[in-house]
């Protein structure tokens, strides 16, 4: 029994790499309120994703206030295109050239997290891998035959398929053994998924900036409905026990 | 559903609080729709304070500003002009600017911080238009023995180079002037006040 | 000084009276139970939407160009711009669950048979006019489900023989979907239709004033003048409009202020789940909000699954198992008709399922059963084995209404009391 287990989790993850876009998806576990991690997500989202994406729906003054970076810094810092702080974050790439370029609409980013969730963009980001029958040399787990570069190899290194020996059934077995990188990036396999990670907190902000303020005053809007309705309910006891 | 007999105590107390409760409530639920009104994030940050440039401004011209889609004037006075501004206070409504058409710094007789630079919202306290800049000796066909001044096109109203409104013609006010400050020499930032902002 | 004013006012409009007639001394059995709140709550949510509606319009901008981006304006730069704009998308949900709960209220307890046949009828109106309303406010927001949710709907009209192609170029205005559809169906959302629905509303509410409100127990409250004794008159006091024609039986109470405080209550508790939904989770997981409509509208781009909104999904269901494309749509139409005809469909005399037979209420129950799993069906990613069980689910569907048509001419029903049972 235990033998079938292990098999079973063995031949299940090749199987359903086998189907594409079936691959299973890591759950991101992001926070909006930690702001550090925003801005570090902000500073990868602007120097990595805004060179040919757009967040044409939301003005730069609003993501710098959100995320707790002053006004005149981000637009040193964060700030690549566009003349004022209040501009819409629109990229630098005109939309006409982005298209011949990759031979296809670039998507604007704005509510990306909101079409497609945290988790299939954190495991997204993480899945490119080397293959050298696409146009730009890589390819995704969860994206198959995506048309976009691995903007990020620079920080991850360049990512390939790994098999490795194991021992199943007494015989030794060539499997999956996931994505490594080469060690060429700046950053190690653990500090390339939390950047990811941040990454993906900052995209889940700008698909829905208002998330937070919404959830405090909900809880202000439950509690008072709350205490109405005991006021409510009493009085409608009260004057129900005119009727028999 | 008990028999006691009716407590028209209690009655009236939960329905007094039921409905305060409630009134609080529909306050509550109104603020968004109330709110919503309020010029948008985007309006506020198109209408946010503007800096201006006067480095380049020679004695005797004017620049034009845009803030909140308004033209302001920012002028440089020659020390002609400035000397002149004592002569027809006798024929001004306002020349103490006593109304509030100003900051408090502004409540003087060149109706500026700087006295060589005006700056003022170049629009006729009448009904809105924009007052044009005579200048040369131009003016003077509009009041006698002025030589520079606004004058407004569309119903005649007349201000001086401090943006002082004459008497007898339709614009009951001075011209405003926004609040703002020098940033440096040669910048004026229109908007807020120093320390304000 | 007050008085004096309000009979000014009262001499020349009758405002009182009717607020009198109508609101407070109009009486309702006093067994209503919770499943008769849900017409109040769809009343609540009609004033939700047209007032968020009109909040909206302020900042929407009917155009294909601009409508996807005008709503982020409204989510990002209006002050609580999201507010309005979740509270409307909110209300929409909302207001298929209170008019579906409404719908099936007066199925198991018999309201829409003799003489409410017409308070039914229009009823059936109002969900049909509200279908369309809904249907034209999720094209507005002019995402990828706006767009390819329009275009299957659209085409249905394509079915019709002969003209079928020519009235689908017509309704768009255009040869595809596009930014002329929009803005006839904008038209169409925030004037004609909603005009449609609030004078259904008020018809539906005085046809149900003249005839009176049913009860769990289908026993008639109003009874023919001089047909009882003093002492089985009710005692509050109604307004004369109905105790000059009839004699009321003391099973009531007055609609103020017994029952407007219940649905007080009952609103309380609607308002915690809505207010839920609102501020924490307004997607409700793509059922509320679907996730490709987050993404503008594509003409070159069909998104991988659609399905229209979750409300739609049991005729959406019904559409699909018919494997013909015209056959399919007069399903989907026959299947709304079925209901609208239910009055005459069931010739049962006795009203709630609490005394007709175990046949009724089995029936009853199926039938709900397969609404729910069509919109299953119709709601999920197509997988071979659906078709199957929609065919079924369909065939069920209808098999309700003829098995009604059939056991209720001649149905083995409990005796009714003569009173409303504690």
């Amino acid at each position: 029994m235990r033998k079938l287990v292990v098999l079973l989790s063995f031949l299940l993850p090749s199987l359903v790499f086998a189907a594409g876009s079936n691959y299973p998806l890591d759950k991101a576990e992001y926070d909006l309120t930690d702001k550090a991690s925003l801005q570090r997500g902000a500073q990868i989202f602007m120097n990595y994703c805004m060179g040919c994406h757009q967040a044409q729906y939301q003005r730069y003054q609003r993501t710098f206030e959100d995320i707790g970076v002053p006004l005149e810094l981000g637009q040193e810092n964060l700030q690549f295109t566009g003349e004022k702080v209040g501009d819409y974050m629109k990229g630098a790439m005109p939309k006409a050239s982005a298209e011949k370029w990759f031979g296809t609409a670039v998507p604007d980013l704005t509510l990306v997290a909101r079409v497609r969730g945290a988790d299939w963009l954190y495991t997204y980001l993480r899945t490119f891998y080397v293959d050298d029958s696409r146009p730009f040399g890589v390819n995704n787990k969860v994206f198959p035959d995506v048309g976009m570069p691995h903007v990020l190899q620079e920080l991850q290194g360049v990512p390939y398929d790994s098999h490795e020996e194991r021992m199943i059934d007494g015989e030794m077995k060539e499997v999956y053994a996931g994505i490594k990188s080469d060690g060429s990036g700046t950053l190690s396999p653990e500090e390339y998924d939390k950047a990811v990670l941040d990454l993906v907190n900052f995209m889940v902000y700008l698909g829905e900036p208002s998330r937070l303020e919404a959830e405090s005053i909900g809880r202000w809007v439950i509690v008072f409905i709350l205490v109405f309705f005991v006021f409510a309910y009493l009085l409608k006891k009260e004057y129900w026990r005119d009727v028999h | 559903m008990s028999n006691a007999p009716v407590d028209n105590g209690r009655r009236r107390f939960l329905t007094i609080a039921t409905s305060v409760v409630g009134g609080v409530g529909v306050v509550g639920a109104a603020v968004p729709f109330i709110a919503s009104w309020n010029p948008s994030a985007k309006a506020k940050a198109a209408g946010a304070d503007v800096e201006a440039d006067i480095s380049k401004l020679e004695p005797g011209q004017m620049l034009r500003v845009e803030w909140r889609s308004k033209p302001v004037w920012i002028v440089r006075r020659t020390p002609e002009t400035l000397e002149s501004l004592a002569a027809h206070e006798d024929q001004l409504r306002d020349p103490d600017s006593e109304q509030p058409q100003q900051p408090e710094f502004a409540k003087n007789r060149y109706r500026s911080l700087k006295e060589e630079y005006l700056v003022a919202l170049g629009i006729c306290t009448h009904l809105g238009c924009s007052p044009q800049h005579l200048k040369n000796g131009a003016f003077a066909e509009q009041v006698e023995g002025v030589p520079e001044g606004f004058f407004c096109p569309c119903h005649g109203s007349k201000f001086d180079m401090a943006g002082r409104v004459f008497q007898g013609v339709p614009a009951p006010l001075n011209l405003v002037v926004p609040p703002y400050y020098y940033i440096d020499d040669n910048t004026i930032l229109i908007g807020s006040e120093e320390g304000a902002a | 000084m007050s008085n004096k004013l309000l009979d000014w006012i009262e001499y020349r409009i009758p405002m009182m009276r009717v607020a009198k007639m109508h609101a407070m001394e109009y009486p309702a059995p006093k067994n209503m139970n919770f499943w008769y709140v849900f017409g109040f709550l769809a009343t609540i949510v009609l004033i939700n939407q047209i007032v968020t509606g009109i909040w909206l319009t302020m900042s929407f901008e009917p155009s294909a160009e601009r409508a996807f981006a005008s709503v982020e304006y409204i989510m990002r730069e209006v002050e609580y711009g999201y507010i309005l704009r979740y509270m409307h998308s909110t209300g929409a949900s909302a207001f298929f669950i209170v008019v579906y709960l409404h719908m099936f209220r007066g199925m198991i307890y018999g309201s829409y048979q003799k003489p409410r046949e017409l308070l039914w009828v229009f009823g059936m109106f109002i969900y049909l006019a509200l279908m369309a309303e809904a249907f034209m406010g999720y094209v507005l927001p002019w995402g990828q489900m706006s767009y390819w949710g329009a275009q299957v709907i659209v085409s249905l009209f394509g079915a019709i023989p002969v003209v079928g192609e020519d009235l689908v170029i017509w309704i768009q205005g255009d040869y595809v979907i596009s930014g002329a559809t929009l803005n006839r169906f904008f038209a169409l959302h925030v004037i004609a239709l909603p005009l449609v629905i609030v004078i259904l509303v008020f018809l539906h509410i005085v046809a149900l004033h003249e005839v009176g409100s049913n009860n769990p127990d289908g026993v008639e409250v109003k009874r023919k003048k001089g047909s009882l004794k003093e002492e089985e008159k009710t005692k509050w006091k109604m307004h004369e409009y109905y105790t000059n024609k009839y004699d009321i039986v003391d099973d009531v109470v007055p609609f103020f202020p017994h029952i407007v405080l219940k649905d007080l209550v009952a609103f309380t508790i609607f308002l915690l789940g809505f207010a839920y939904v609102l501020f924490f989770n307004p997607e409700m997981g793509g059922y509320f909000l679907e996730h490709p409509n987050f993404e503008h509208a594509n003409p070159l781009k069909t998104p991988e699954h659609i399905f229209p909104v979750w409300y739609f999904t049991p005729f959406y269901a019904i559409l699909k198992a018919v494997p013909d494309k015209l056959g399919g749509v007069i399903a989907m139409f026959a299947a709304i008709i079925m209901l609208v005809l239910l009055p005459w469909i069931d010739r049962g005399k006795v009203k709630s399922w609490r005394y007709r037979s175990g046949i009724h209420r089995y029936n009853l129950l199926v039938f709900a059963a397969v609404f729910v799993f069509l919109g299953y069906l119709g709601g999920t990613p197509q997988e071979p084995w659906k078709i199957t069980a929609s065919q079924i689910c369909t065939f069920l569907y209808f098999g309700f209404f003829a098995l009604l048509w059939l056991y209720s001419k001649n149905e083995k029903t409990k005796p009714l009391p003569e009173r409303i049972s504690k």
